[in-house]
């Protein structure tokens, strides 16, 4: 079985956004990007199967500029066989990735897709769940433990009140929660080994998607930013502020 | 313009993340109400201000699959289609979207106008206002954001609907439901957390529980300790946890990472304790004590 791993490059996880002085997005320009987390562990996820026998193949794909060949460049140091890169300069939303990754499961014919619950830059939690219902493939979301057998996959999902446990038929989509595992660093003779695995680049203008915003950013903004607090010294202290300044206890 | 809410029940009572929902829903118009599994049938048709309730017995689980393919078949009537931010309602309700190919508007925090609303982005550290140009607007609303509808109020007549088709593509296994006693964390009026400097799970129940009892509140905790088996991973507050906005929030011996920070910092009065002066958490803190937790939260207990 194929397993294919999108993966997305976003603004790295320790970096305080900001936001462009003319309210048109946040800045990236020097910024430092990475692998989307929850990527890696989705990736880390497809090489334990391979690892166990259970996948033959692990396929990196990634949607976005030329630029983005580094996340599969990563994806293949970590241990993907081979990675795939969906070229386009435009900001492409939920909508037109999970399209453009219903074009690459069509090709490429996996057993599996598997991939992180959300990206960390937009936050919408919605390409899994999307691609999963245009494939007409059963989707395993929020998952904290991935066992196959039997053609069928087996998911536990971290949900509100705790742990659901669901039973799909394959081929399925899963997308990662944090607790799913713990991705492996890429060690120096894979990064260098993975300068010379295979990676295609496919124009997205070739997979007949229509890429357009159905949601348009009007603005972004900052936060309203809370105001300056004190400290004090003494929990007695705390407690009468809390009571009569703060009226909240 | 009428919209339909995707509604949970929880022990025979609406979630309040539905009834937030329902809240936001009543800005585009009439609402209905579309309740799956047997349960919560009597709560859902005493909700004020909802004008009937589809009730899909069948569908106990609520599993993505046939829901999606439910709501599919009935988004014709309706110009928005609108939950919770809950698992269960972002589970769901990108999957319709993938099936009406719309794009979903995930978290939404503010409603400007019928097709204009607000969304925090990059762990809320930028709220970005977005323009749906789709007929149906497919949306979770974040339940801090909106003042929920009361419980009981109204009476409406509830239309039972069948389930789709199974395919048996997809089948519930098991739910293992945490327990507890506590006020859930999404809608306790004040939420004590604890992060990696409560050192062991022991520390949480005798540090932070005394306290949490006398105050009523929920206990929350960083995703570090969550990840050092502190805690279970339901109780984690953060931008990979859950979203709170209690009247009061204390956060002990947690740092307050950018990750931890957009799942409180909406909280009216913020409480940070920790023994380091430097730790982020006292920039949006509206009272900081710096000291060891060992001793000020047993003080803390004593003290109210």
């Amino acid at each position: 079985m194929k397993v294919l791993v999108p993966v997305k490059r976003v603004v790295d996880y320790n970096i305080k956004p900001r936001v462009a002085a003319d309210g048109s997005g946040v800045e990236t320009q020097g910024v430092k990007m990475s692998m989307n987390p929850f990527d890696e562990i989705a990736l880390e996820e497809a090489l334990r199967l391979r690892e166990k026998g259970q996948a033959d193949e692990v396929v990196a794909v990634t949607i976005g500029a030329q630029v983005a060949q580094d996340v599969l460049r990563t994806a293949m140091a970590m241990g993907a066989d081979r990675a795939i890169l969906i070229q386009t300069d435009a900001e492409v939303e939920p909508r037109a990735v999970s399209s453009l990754l219903k074009a690459v499961v069509e090709k490429e014919q996996p057993g599996l897709v598997s991939m992180g619950k959300q990206a960390i830059d937009d936050d919408m939690n919605a390409t899994g769940q999307m691609l999963a219902a245009r494939l007409g493939w059963p989707q395993g979301t929020f998952a904290s433990k991935v066992e196959i057998a039997d053609g069928r996959v087996e998911v536990a999902r971290e949900v509100d009140g705790g742990t659901e446990t669901v039973s799909l038929s394959l081929p399925a989509v899963i997308t990662a929660d944090l607790r799913l595992n713990e991705p492996r660093y890429a060690s120096l003779p894979n990064i260098m080994k993975a300068r010379k695995k295979p990676l295609e680049t496919i124009e997205a203008g070739s997979l007949g998607v229509d890429l357009t915003p159905h949601l348009e950013i009007v603005s972004v903004a900052e936060p309203p930013e809370r105001k300056a607090g004190v400290i004090v010294e003494t929990v007695e202290e705390l407690v009468e502020k809390l009571k009569t300044e703060a009226k909240v206890i | 313009m009428t919209a339909l809410v995707l509604i949970e029940a929880e022990n025979g009572r609406i979630r309040q993340g539905s009834r937030s929902a329902i809240a936001a829903a009543s800005r585009f118009g009439d609402v209905d109400a579309l309740l799956l599994g047997k349960a919560g049938t009597e709560a859902a048709s005493k909700l004020p201000g909802i004008r009937k309730v589809l009730h899909v017995p069948a569908l106990d689980h609520a599993l993505a699959e046939p829901a999606a393919a439910l709501l599919a078949s009935l988004a014709e009537s309706y110009s928005h289609i609108l939950s919770a931010a809950s698992s269960t309602g972002k589970n769901i309700l990108p999957r319709l979207a993938g099936l009406l190919d719309a794009q979903p508007i995930s978290d939404v925090v503010a409603i400007k106008d019928d097709a204009t609303f607000v969304r925090p982005i990059y762990a809320g550290n930028a709220l970005a206002t977005v323009q749906s140009s789709d007929s149906i607007k497919i949306m979770t609303v974040r339940s801090s954001s909106f003042d929920p509808v009361e419980e009981e109020g109204g009476s409406a007549p509830i239309d039972v609907l069948d389930a789709p088709a199974d395919d048996g593509k997809s089948g519930f296994v098991k739910l293992e439901q945490s327990q507890s006693d506590r006020p859930e964390l999404e809608v306790a009026r004040v939420v004590i957390s604890g992060g990696k400097g409560l050192k062991d799970a022991s520390n949480f129940h005798t540090l932070l529980e005394p306290v949490a009892d006398k105050l009523g509140a929920a206990i929350g905790a960083s995703r570090a300790a969550v990840d050092s088996g502190f805690a279970p991973n339901e109780m984690q507050v953060g931008q990979t946890g859950k979203v709170v906005a209690p009247e009061l929030y204390i956060a002990t011996g947690l740092s307050g990472a950018i990750q931890h920070l957009a799942g409180m910092k909406d909280s009216r009065v913020i409480v940070a304790i920790n023994i380091d002066p430097e730790a982020p958490i006292f920039k949006v803190a509206d009272y900081g004590m710096i000291g060891d937790l060992f001793e000020l939260l047993p003080a803390l207990e004593k003290a109210l």
